[in-house]
């Protein structure tokens, strides 16, 4: 058995993972990274980053499709043809590059890596599946992401399908199922539409992206009526018939409801990956089925950390980054804990969606008196000119001191405006600060500054 | 212009780490031949690092509290002429490279200097009004000024923020450096509540204290015995000897009599005056009575070693006794100085109290202590009369050392000092 010491072992070398590692690295922190697929973890291999290149496919696929339609833009084009294997083949180069690009970082930071699967023995002790390797630790940093929940009557196999098998199709399916109207669910919905493919999608509860308040995705809602998607709201799944590709489906009045469709895709949320590596061996406290963690990281064993998915929502990578790079900072000697203001959460769908800071109702509920202020995309002269009018910019602030506490967005390409939102609320602005900055005309972002305008009461194009 | 660098002098016998205590230069620094720049420490001896050549600091090799290794850069110090120092050439030379120093796990980078010393470069000095804050409120404040208190130490929710909407600024922190109490808040009685603290880093000699002593107290099953001993008849030998010698041999305290009684009383008791190597199983019965003398240095408890203590005389001892203790005060003393004691004697003095539970200064199975001396009336043959008593609390290691035996060692003490004839009378 080869036997390794190391002061920081990383188990998974996904987004919060390998940044762990890459700080621990440059502050001089000897460490061991095991990961037992690919470098990268599910956002770069299998979510994030892919669906972003699937979705960017099936938007200049559905463009050109518009075009060779009726253009109001004078542009005339066949209607296009699609050859999936090369849009996946684009996609995994995209990946390809960015995995091979953190190994990259990695080894430039000097960080060993071993790919296998870890199995833990005690706090302080991993060793390698198959591959007689035993490391000791002084921390231990577990950083297992998160794994697709599976629905009992939906086993995958066949035409059902995971969000993994939905980002890399051998061919398009005619028509597509989607359960579950989050984001993921949505963002692969609309592009298998804009793809061509016939979608529905099926929601248990009454509306879509059930965590957003309603007024925010209103215009999702309106743009997949327009899109044709089919939804069933109010609607839970029973069963899959493989011999008549007939999904049972249970109205919200109870009765029974077969749907044709040669493919089901099951997107009903992520859960903590806790199994698998021996982890239940360690008896860590648990905060539901997430790995319980303090403001620094810290799990119920001394020296043992957990960031990212493993450690709960919000289950975003860049929230994992952060909290890898915190770890290893704590573990150089450095003072550090977990508290940013905002992380922001962006939606892909069409038209997206992002969220920073408190919601009005979240404000009211922790009892701030607010301001809350909206400017529509339909009175910015950039988004005309992008043919999306749909959408607005919302700030809330405190009525007192004029705090601003949270934005929220939806409208085509608003993903950018996320990094204005969550500095500024980093940066603690007041209106009057984002009111006081000249924003470039003409941009996406004078809404941002025409939002804080109305809240002050003087928006200047509305 | 060279370059000369100073590597970490081997300063022990087979000691391959040393601990860096202080740099008394920093990078920019003119320093000339002879002048100390740095100390540091093995074991318990301090010893200081002079500069051979002249010339400027360009590098310092470590932080102090860090533990490096024998051989790696110390120093590297601009010099008029060649140098010793080479790029590239050194490599070979030199195979402990400097990383080796942190090789140990993350040494906390923290500054030796506590936080709330920071320097006063607040140029103006602001009405410390206190922006009320609501309990559970999150202070405000931009990422930047967040890292910076948390490197600093400072909790951000009693720092007073001048920004609009309450928000902590860069100037605010300055502030508050400077003023470490600008957030304390006067109650009703006029008492202030504080809420700021001081980090030390434990390094240096504090950390080998630590060290020891949390080892003493894991290994050594520890007990301790108390005894009240009359001391009028000896101190009146004392106050008479010091009469008639005092001018030409020194002044005698109570220590060299201790340890007069201590060698006397181990002729009978060998298996007190002995070393137990609990790893080896072996116990050594020393012929030599070598006494450790607990002292308090400025940084720390040090014991330096009186070194034959059954060869010297009273005055002998006794000049010993104190040119140690100086040395051990002034963080002077040897190596050898500071080792291979047999058994310890350790006393406060005037704050000795009326009984202490001493830790064995392990390898030895004894310690013994000395408390206050104090006149008491007492009662002798049916008469009240006043006595100066003194107590001695003394500490064994119970694994090798049986409380019979330990009791009859300080009841032979007892007997020695109380009739002090008898520490002289072969």
């Amino acid at each position: 058995m080869q036997n390794l010491t190391t002061t920081l072992l990383i188990i998974g070398g996904g987004p919060g993972g390998y940044v762990a590692a890459i700080r621990a690295g440059q502050l001089g922190i000897p460490t061991v990274l095991v990961e037992g697929q690919a470098l990268g973890g599910t956002c770069l291999n299998i979510g994030c980053i892919p669906s972003k290149a699937l979705i960017h496919v099936a938007e200049q696929f559905h463009q050109t499709q518009q075009h060779s339609q009726q253009s109001n833009l004078g542009i005339k084009v066949q209607p296009p043809t699609l050859d999936i294997s090369q849009s996946v083949a684009w996609k995994d180069g995209i990946v390809d590059r960015l995995t091979s690009g953190v190994a990259a970082l990695l080894k430039k930071h000097g960080v060993q890596v071993i790919h296998g699967w870890a199995k833990i023995v005690d706090g302080k002790h991993v060793e390698i599946d198959g591959q007689d390797i035993r490391i000791e630790c002084e921390h231990l940093l577990l950083a297992t992401g998160s794994s697709s929940v599976e629905l009992p009557m939906l086993p995958l196999g066949g035409a059902i399908i995971s969000s993994t098998e939905a980002l890399a199709p051998r061919s398009l399916p005619k028509h597509l199922t989607v359960v579950g109207a989050g984001y993921i669910g949505l963002e692969l919905g609309i592009a298998y539409r804009k793809l061509g493919v016939e979608v529905s999608v099926i929601e248990a509860r009454e509306r879509i992206l059930p965590t957003y308040d309603s007024e925010l995705t209103q215009p999702v809602a309106e743009s997949l009526k327009k899109l044709g998607i089919q939804l069933y709201l109010q609607h839970s799944v029973e069963g899959f018939d493989a011999a008549s590709n007939t999904l049972q489906v249970r109205t919200e009045n109870g009765e029974q409801l077969p749907l044709a469709t040669d493919q089901v895709l099951v997107a009903v949320g992520r859960r903590p990956r806790t199994s698998g590596f021996n982890l239940e061996s360690l008896e860590l406290k648990m905060n539901g089925s997430a790995i319980a963690i303090d403001a620094r990281c810290q799990t119920s064993m001394r020296n043992v950390w957990a960031i990212g998915d493993l450690s709960g929502e919000p289950m975003l990578a860049h929230r994992a980054m952060a909290q890898g790079e915190m770890v290893a900072e704590l573990i150089a000697g450095k003072q550090r804990e977990f508290n940013p203001t905002a992380i922001a959460a962006v939606c892909f769908t069409d038209p997206e969606l992002v969220v920073a800071g408190k919601t009005p109702e979240s404000a009211q509920q922790d009892g701030l008196d607010c301001i809350v202020a909206q400017f529509p995309f339909a009175a910015n002269g950039r988004a005309m000119t992008l043919e999306s009018k749909s959408g607005f910019v919302r700030v809330v602030a405190r009525r007192d001191n004029h705090l601003i506490v949270g934005w929220q967005a939806v409208g085509v390409g608003v993903s950018e405006l996320s990094t204005a939102f969550a500095q500024s609320l980093e940066m603690g602005a007041r209106l009057e600060d984002v009111a006081g900055t000249i924003h470039a005309h003409p941009t996406l972002g004078e809404a941002v500054q025409e939002a804080a305008l109305r809240a002050l009461g003087h928006a200047l194009h509305l | 212009m060279g370059t000369h660098v100073i590597k970490m002098p081997d300063i022990g016998e087979g000691i391959a780490q040393v601990e860096l205590v202080e740099w008394f230069v920093k990078v920019g620094d003119i320093v000339t031949e002879d002048q100390v720049v740095a100390d540091v420490m093995t074991d318990k001896a301090t010893v200081e690092i002079p500069t051979p050549v002249s010339g400027k600091v360009l590098a310092l090799g470590g932080q102090p509290g860090e533990v490096m290794a024998v051989g790696s850069e110390l120093i590297r110090i601009e010099v008029e002429g060649a140098g010793n120092y080479q790029e590239g050439a050194s490599k070979a030379a030199a195979p402990a490279a400097p990383a080796v120093a942190s090789a140990p796990a993350p040494q906390p980078q923290v500054e030796a200097k506590p936080v709330v010393a920071a320097p006063a470069t607040a140029s103006e000095h602001r009405a410390a009004a206190i922006v009320p804050r609501e309990a559970n409120e999150r202070p405000l404040a931009s990422p930047a000024v967040r890292k910076r208190a948390w490197d600093a130490g400072i909790e951000l929710r009693y720092v007073h923020g001048s920004g609009p909407a309450g928000r902590i600024l860069h100037e605010d922190l300055d502030v508050f450096l400077a003023q470490p109490t600008t957030h304390t808040q006067s109650a009703p009685g006029g008492y202030a509540k504080r809420s700021d603290a001081e980090q030390i880093p434990v390094i240096g000699l504090r950390r080998k204290i630590a060290q020891r002593m949390q080892d003493a107290k894991r290994r050594v099953a520890h007990f301790s015995y108390v005894e009240e001993i009359d001391m009028t008849a000896l101190e009146e030998l004392r106050a008479h000897l010091n009469k008639k010698h005092g001018d030409s041999r020194g002044k005698l305290t109570l220590l060299p009599f201790l340890v007069r009684a201590m060698v006397v009383a181990a002729r009978d008791f060998p298996q007190i005056n002995a070393t137990y190597d609990d790893e080896a199983q072996l116990i050594t019965r020393h012929g030599a009575v070598h006494v450790g003398i607990a002292t308090q240095g400025d940084n720390g408890l040090m014991v330096p070693v009186l070194r034959h203590a059954e060869a010297g005389s009273l005055w002998a001892n006794a000049s010993e006794i104190s040119r140690l203790a100086n040395a051990a005060r002034n963080n002077k003393a040897s190596r050898d100085e500071l080792s291979g004691s047999t058994i310890t004697l350790t006393s406060l003095g005037a704050l000795g109290g009326i009984a202490s539970t001493p830790v064995v200064n392990t390898p030895e199975v004894a310690i013994v202590g000395v408390n206050r001396m104090v006149e008491r009336p007492m009662v002798i043959n049916g008469q009240i009369v006043i006595r100066k008593m003194m107590n001695l609390s003394s500490s064994f290691d119970h694994r090798v050392v049986d409380g019979m035996d330990a009791a009859l060692f300080i009841q032979a003490i007892r007997g020695l000092l109380e009739q002090p004839a008898s520490l002289f009378v072969e």
